[in-house]
């Protein structure tokens, strides 16, 4: 999922200080999942909003609605009719949902509420890692299904550099070696002999250094 | 036992305090509660292992989010206590009224009045 994390509320309240009307508009997708933008994060915030307000003697609409996806135009389409009761929009979506409701909505500005931060796993309740980057070509089958774009620091694809110490890696003590993962999984499926196949040189065309990226399916377009 | 505790105070059941949310603490303050305290087990007696760990966790967020919004975080506490612990429970109360007496009232109120009043004496202009 895409792992998001809240932003103080010191910093959305600078946003909207001076606001008539705000919308607080969650998402139910990955930013729910990660407790940083759905509906509950939602009516805090607009619970939150509603009460400085109040205090700074200000009557202001600050309304909640939470949509299934702010990624999808059909979605977005749902606060057609309702949006234009507010000045603005505080989005807890990803970057991307926030981007997108302010493509659909061009009138109307849009803030984060979210710092979205990486494409990722839970790995206990309240922790979440990164475990992919999109770079757009993907190595997962020679590397044991370990990403050493994602994990490794230096982004290494022929094994490790000379700072790993004790299946850590040098930047800290609690960042795993990927290549320390990768071997020991090759060596638990009896694939060793795949570390000693040299990786070519990578194609980072598809990666961000292409620029702004697009997927195309000419066989789903309409 | 019979014992006396401040008239105050509201008890609102929930089957856990891990069912209380930081969003339900902030819906009383929204509404005009001076104060709202979590009673909850003892710590390490809770019935679903971690309910009153994680009620305690989200008082402290709900905390967090009053002070720096202005309402005032020392308005939210927790407690635990023994179920047959009615002392205890009396106790807490009377902190807890105290607490609230020394914070004085929720500044929402007073916002939410000072709002009303300000429609109605706008609504007479327009309507003599």
């Amino acid at each position: 999922m895409i792992v998001a994390d809240r932003k103080p509320i010191e910093e959305i309240i600078e946003q909207v200080k001076d606001l008539r009307s705000v919308l607080v508009l969650g998402c139910n997708e990955c930013v729910t999942v990660c407790e940083a933008g759905g509906k509950k994060e939602v009516g805090v915030l607009a619970s939150a909003l509603r009460m400085y307000f109040l205090q700074q003697g200000r009557e202001v609409n600050v309304g909640e609605r939470t949509l299934e996806r702010q990624c999808d135009t059909e979605y977005l389409e749902e606060i057609r009719d309702s949006i234009d009761h507010y000045e603005a929009v505080v989005s807890l979506a990803c970057g991307v949902g926030i981007q997108f409701t302010a493509e659909r909505y061009p009138s109307k500005a849009v803030f984060p509420g979210v710092n979205t931060c990486f494409m990722g796993a839970a790995l206990e309740r309240g922790v979440w890692a990164e475990r992919c980057q999109g770079c757009g070509s993907c190595i997962l089958a020679t590397t044991g299904a370990v990403c050493p774009v994602a994990r490794c620091a230096k982004r290494l694809f022929n094994g490790p550099c000379g700072g790993s110490t004790a299946g850590k890696c040098e930047i800290s003590k609690d960042v795993d070696c990927a290549w320390q993962l990768i071997v020991d999984r090759l060596k638990a499926l009896g694939r060793l002999e795949d570390f000693e196949t040299l990786c070519p040189i990578k194609d980072w065309s598809t990666d961000r250094a292409g620029g702004p990226r697009k997927v195309i399916r000419e066989d789903l377009r309409s | 036992m019979r014992l006396n505790y401040p008239s105050s105070v509201r008890i609102i059941r929930v089957p856990c305090t891990g069912k209380v949310d930081v969003l339900h603490i902030l819906r009383c303050f929204e509404r005009g509660a001076d104060g709202v305290y979590v009673v909850g087990c003892r710590e390490g007696d809770c019935h679903y292992q971690s309910g009153n760990f994680r009620a305690k966790k989200r008082v402290e967020q709900a905390q967090q989010l009053l002070d720096r919004i202005g309402i005032g975080g020392q308005r939210v506490r927790m407690c635990n206590l023994s179920s047959s612990d009615a002392p205890l429970f009396v106790r807490f109360a009377e902190e807890m009224h105290a607490a609230v007496l020394a914070a004085g009232p929720n500044p929402i109120r007073a916002a939410r009045a000072a709002q009303k009043k300000a429609t109605a004496s706008s609504g007479m202009g327009l309507h003599p």
